[in-house]
């Protein structure tokens, strides 16, 4: 077999244990990828630069950009496609970055099976969103700067996902925390988004400090900080359990934060305080399945690590529950999606924590979700935009008839994520679902039913987003002071949207059918191997369809044929779940009483202590070695001026007087 | 070019400028200006092509001068630099042109002319150049003292025009602060002097001779701290920082600039350059306490900031926390902590310089330093904004931005000898984020609550030449460092050796690693 014997001779040296990494070095197209960044990073460049000289065509400028990184990201992935499967990891060094001793530094990137179809969902989609926002962001003021943002967030998050060491890595993981954070605040006069943006921020930084630590983990325990050495070493079985699995803890650290898992998911829902093209490219299709992409990049550090891999399980389990349960509750349309988001996310970190068979179904679902939920998002931009800005579905009711295309466009993406066949969700999802069950032992059951659990309130909760918003009665007039004339988007916007629902139909089945995903992935992520099941594929199937169509019944019952108040019920009229999922299952009132509070008080103690107590004991010192404090408070005479200055002089005395005796 | 003697040509200048300039009528305050500003980008250039002609690959001081002063006592004008006393030489040569710039209409509001404001900016830098150039003991405490005098009337006499009292205050708690950190490090300097008298035969202060003795452990702890309290207090580390937040919120724009950018620069490299390689058993003795110390101040300084309502005093607390990791750099021993620390002070008089210089745009716009006058500046003032968040992402140490460099390498340098240190130093890094973010969202963002800065106009002209070199240095460093670390690495890794210090290894050995690239 040529490729295990590639491997061996390039291991030559490694102990007997083997699993050298190798990549190869660039060539041809594969030298131009620094291009991908450079596009868009340049077309950031220029619109800030430029300033307001770019306002006319600054969003043509941005969106040419993005597609233009996208051509190269294809041409690169159709080069990728004609190398031999063995050989296409492909890296190249760009410059050295800081380069101290032991520890060298340098940027440099790597074109994968998996960086490769990053590339392309994250320029495709980027691209798609971008026509989009030239006919969303059209009476916008400020309509050039997000052009500007959006090309640096592509940037910056190519920089992630082609970044061939840790540290190239962290810079783009940062990066598009710093996009995000500058998207989230666009309209920064708002008090909401402002906040909304630090949170986002602080959060992902709590995050960032796990994902810090793991590389300085790994650099100080192999000296490096490249992918091909330390994957190398935790393959080859060098590196020590404990080590191994902080590491793979502080790097899910760093997941969590960036993708919105429990614990750190509360900022999610908030940002989307930024512009709806932004909630679709960043906090749904893009930036936060990044700790998606980290947990499958570092599979050679997972593979090894049961631990670490159950705690991947349990937090993907929990924020899939969590994300699903509060989105039953929110009225806001964006909100419902973006607890969708943090479930669906919780979907993933199941499947990449199932190991080795569930690394290409998490990145397949990722992928599948990147274009129903964009979809999705996109939509609910066009209804937002029809309706004045309202997003309160309550507010909604009847549309499909105003909005055909976006109703058409939204409903495929609908189908898609609640899971129908033959529909992009249904593949991925059903998938994960009978891995989860595959795991075997009670575990096994508890992750599969956990999973199976989801995918019915997921039905029931994105079936009463669609009903209220598309069907039923209006509960909006057209007349009196909060009148709506709602109306179909222009094509700049409504063309994405129907491409993406393409998408969103028939991306799952390509993905899953007959493994192709699974097996252009398997030289990153491993070798899924032969599934023992518990429970028959036929079987799990059968159940999904059975509690989804349940959840779609218990939505359909309540909210099309029931009317829908416009009004949402009191607290005291719904139950006690209802009330805590309309609170974030309480997770922004535990950050504050556990975190922001004492916070606040220990900085005040802490303003206190050192005017009065450091301060103080400084100028109590001054005052019992010279009488100094009642010369300093008297210190606006002047007199004490002539003292301070007089004390200088003395003291070049005091040496010259000192250096006599001496030489005396 | 070695023949040059860059580092007398480089004191010269501004100081024949500063004579020039004090000698100027009252009336010439704007030729005062021009020439000051002529000045100081001329030493910049030198500075510059001193820098070129600089062999970083050669170990010991390069255009070393050294000629005998007070013979009796052993004292040269010795002068001579590494690659850490270069950059900041650098640094120094490059913030005075800019702050020359920024203080424009600064330099007549205060109790004396602008012409004396300029004369006292070039004394301040030849003492700021002297002080990294000596490479004699006493030279350098001739100097060190010696940048306090113009200092002081820098904060004392132009600092904020509307509240004299605590000007004055601020202008002498600085000032007697630094003469008891002066007076210890004299004592200190005098022993060392006793101590090259017994051990040489003959006194001096000449540091690569005074640093080939072997001082008994015992008087090395009492000579280690003397220099390190008065570094301590210059740099200024917990807990001797109290000065520091009046003076930089009391100090005209420009003097905070030069006070928190360049000068508070003199403790942490005294401790590279004095303190570790003169009084090493010392410094091994006191690691644990000054490290100790350096985080306490990263969470000590990040709280404390975050409590602050006025504007100055808050970036001048940030800074008690960013100097907590200079110091955690320099005493972790290893050459990337130690390369990261000096890279730090570089880069830390470029990001809070920028800091001082966007926050003293406002203050003179809006004459309040406090936060609650300002709210939803963006609006009026969003280039303003723009140049503020660069500084304050800079400050956070945002991944390609200069900081982040130093930041990294600081810490990671830290991990592989202090681990558990170094954990808790790294989540100093969300503290950071709060400080100096929520700071701008209550300045920049929300609405305009006040009336009167709807009218605020946004950067002029001049205020953009200021700030547009810091920012390309800004993101230029934070891509492509190397330039800089070429110079200071080998200097670091040889202040190390010299006293018994090199990286420890990985744990796990990898046959036929990559250091770099691609294999």
């Amino acid at each position: 077999m040529t490729p295990g014997l590639a491997t061996t001779v390039l291991a030559a040296g490694a102990p007997e244990h083997g699993g050298a990494v190798h990549y190869t070095a660039a060539s041809g197209v594969f030298e131009l990828s620094w291009l991908l960044i450079v596009l868009p990073l340049a077309g950031a460049a220029v619109l800030l630069l430029g300033g307001k000289r770019t306002d006319r065509f600054g969003h043509w400028v941005g969106t040419l950009a993005a597609a233009a990184s996208f051509v190269v990201g294809l041409v690169i992935f159709i080069a990728l496609v004609g190398r031999d499967s063995s050989d296409r990891a492909v890296s190249s060094h760009l410059f050295a970055w800081m380069p101290v001793n032991s520890f060298q530094v340098d940027v440099g990137l790597l074109v994968d099976q998996l960086s490769g179809v990053f590339v392309l969902l994250i320029t495709g989609v980027g691209t798609l969103i971008h026509v989009y926002s030239i006919g969303y962001m059209a009476h916008d003021p400020g309509r050039r700067r997000f052009f500007a943002y959006m090309n640096l967030f592509l940037a910056s998050m190519l920089l992630l996902v082609l970044g061939n060491n840790f540290l190239v890595l962290y810079a783009g993981w940062e990066l598009v925390g710093l996009s995000s954070y500058l998207l989230i605040k666009f309209w920064e006069y708002r008090p909401a988004a402002a906040t909304a943006a630090n949170k986002a921020f602080y959060m992902n930084r709590v995050g960032d400090v796990g994902l810090a630590l793991a590389i300085m983990f790994m650099f100080a325990t192999v000296g490096s900080t490249n992918y091909e050495d330390v994957f190398g070493a935790a393959a080859g079985d060098m590196i020590g359990y404990g080590t191994i699995t902080a590491v793979a803890l502080l790097l899910l650290l760093g997941a969590c934060g960036k993708s919105g898992q429990f614990p750190l998911q509360a900022w999610l829902p908030d940002a989307m305080e930024g512009p709806t093209p932004i909630s679709a490219l960043i906090h749904a299709a893009t930036m936060v399945t990044a700790g998606v992409y980290l947990i499958a990049r570092c599979a050679p550090i997972f593979n090894e690590t049961q631990a670490a891999r159950t705690v991947v399980l349990i937090i993907g389990a929990v924020t899939l529950l969590i994300g699903c349960v509060i989105g039953c509750a929110y009225d806001d349309i964006k909100k419902v999606l973006a607890y969708s988001t943090v479930s669906q996310i919780g979907y993933m970190f199941l499947a990449v924590g199932l190991g080795p068979a569930g690394y290409a179904l998490g990145i397949a679902h990722l992928l599948a979700h990147g274009f129903f939920k964009a979809g999705l998002f996109l939509g609910s931009g066009s209804v937002i935009h029809a309706m004045n800005d309202e997003q309160d579905m309550r507010r909604y009711g009847g549309l499909r008839r105003l909005m055909p295309v976006t109703w058409v466009t939204f409903g495929l993406g609908y189908l898609a994520i609640i899971g129908l066949p033959p529909f992009s969700g249904f593949f991925t999802k059903d998938k994960i679902i009978e891995t989860a069950f595959a795991k075997g032992g009670t575990s096994g059951y508890i992750y599969g039913i956990v999973a199976l659990l989801g995918a019915g309130i997921t039905a029931f909760y994105m079936t009463r987003l669609f009903v209220m918003t598309f069907h039923g009665r209006p509960r909006w007039s057209t007349e009196g002071a909060d009148a709506k004339h709602p109306h179909e988007s222009p094509l700049s916007m409504t063309v994405p949207m129907i491409l993406l629902a393409v998408g969103s139909v028939a991306a799952g089945g390509l993905f899953i059918v007959g493994g192709t995903l699974s097996d252009w992935l398997a030289p990153v992520v491993g070798e899924h191997g032969e599934a023992h099941h518990t429970l028959s594929p036929a079987v799990v199937t059968a159940l999904t369809l059975v509690v989804s169509v349940g959840g779609f019944a218990g939505a359909f019952l309540r909210y099309q044929l029931r009317p829908v108040a416009a009004v949402a019920p009191a607290d005291s009229e719904v139950s006690l779940l209802t009330v805590a999922a309309r609170r974030d299952l309480y997770a922004n009132t535990f950050n504050e009483v556990a975190f922001m509070r004492p916070g606040q008080y220990l900085t005040r103690f802490l303003v206190w202590f050192d005017s009065v107590v450091i301060d103080g004991v400084v100028r109590g010192t001054a005052a019992g070695i010279g009488g100094l404090s009642g010369r300093l408070r008297r210190a606006q005479t002047g007199y004490v001026r002539t003292y301070a200055l007089s004390m200088l002089g003395g003291t070049i005395l005091v040496v010259g007087a000192l250096l006599l005796v001496r030489a005396g | 070019m070695n023949s040059v003697p860059w580092l007398t040509i480089l004191l010269i200048v501004p100081a024949a400028g500063a004579v020039l300039v004090a000698l100027l009528p009252k009336t010439a305050g704007e030729l005062a200006k021009r020439l000051t500003l002529a000045i100081t980008a001329a030493t910049f250039v030198l500075a510059l092509l001193a820098t070129i002609a600089y062999e970083p690959g050669e170990p010991g001081f390069q255009f070393a001068q050294s000629y005998t002063w007070i013979e009796q006592f052993g004292v040269s004008y010795a002068v001579g630099v590494d690659g850490i006393s270069l950059v900041l030489i650098l640094l120094a040569t490059l913030l005075v042109p800019v702050v020359v710039l920024a203080s424009w209409h600064e330099s007549e509001q205060g109790r004396r002319s602008a012409g004396a404001f300029f004369a006292l900016l070039l004394a301040l830098e030849t003492g700021m150049i002297g002080v990294f150039a000596a490479t004699d003991v006493f030279l350098f405490y001739v100097f060190f003292e010696a940048m306090l005098i113009p200092m002081y009337f820098l904060i004392g006499s132009y600092g904020s025009p509307k509240e004299q009292a605590q000007r004055s205050y601020a202008a002498v708690k600085f000032l007697l602060y630094s003469l008891f950190g002066g007076l210890l490090m004299l004592a200190a300097v005098i022993g060392l002097y006793v101590v090259s008298a017994d051990e040489l035969g003959k006194g001096t202060f000449d540091f690569a001779a005074l640093r080939q003795m072997e001082i008994d452990p015992g008087l090395q702890k009492w000579l280690f701290l003397g220099f390190f309290i008065a570094f301590a207090i210059k740099a200024p580390l917990f807990p001797f920082h109290t000065w520091l937040p009046d003076a930089g919120a009391q100090s005209p724009t420009g003097g905070a600039v030069l006070l928190v950018g360049v000068l508070d620069k003199v403790g942490t490299f005294g401790l590279i350059r004095y303190c570790i390689p003169l009084f090493p058993d010392a410094s091994d003795y006191f690691t644990p306490l000054v490290l100790a110390l350096a985080v306490v101040g990263i969470f000590y300084g990040a709280l404390l900031a975050i409590g602050q309502r006025d504007m100055k005093r808050l970036v001048s607390y940030t800074s008690l926390a960013h100097f907590g990791f200079i110091a955690l750099g320099c005493f972790a021993f290893t050459s990337q902590a130690g390369t990261g620390a000096v890279l730090y002070m570089v880069n830390h008089g470029l990001s809070t310089g920028l800091l001082f210089l966007v926050v003293g745009f406002l203050v003179a716009r809006r004459g309040s330093r406090d936060v609650e006058a300002y709210g939803g500046m963006a609006k009026v003032t969003p280039l303003l904004a723009g140049v503020f968040l660069i500084a304050a992402l800079s400050s956070l140490a945002l991944p390609g931005l200069n900081s982040f460099v130093s930041e990294f390498l600081v810490l990671v340098g830290t991990f592989t000898e202090y681990r558990a240190l170094a954990i808790v130093a790294t989540t100093g890094i969300v503290l950071a984020a709060i400080y100096v973010l929520h700071l701008y969202k209550r300045t920049m963002t929300g609405p305009l609550v006040h009336e009167e800065n709807k009218l605020v106009s946004d950067l002029s002209l001049r205020e953009k030449v200021v700030v547009a070199p810091v920012v390309a240095l800004i993101i230029g460093l934070g891509i492509y460092p190397k330039p800089l670390i070429d110079i200071i690495r080998p200097s670091i890794t040889a202040t190390y050796q010299d006293v018994g210090h090199s990286d420890p290894a990985p744990t796990v050995q990898i046959a036929g690693a990559n250091t770099g690239g691609n294999s």
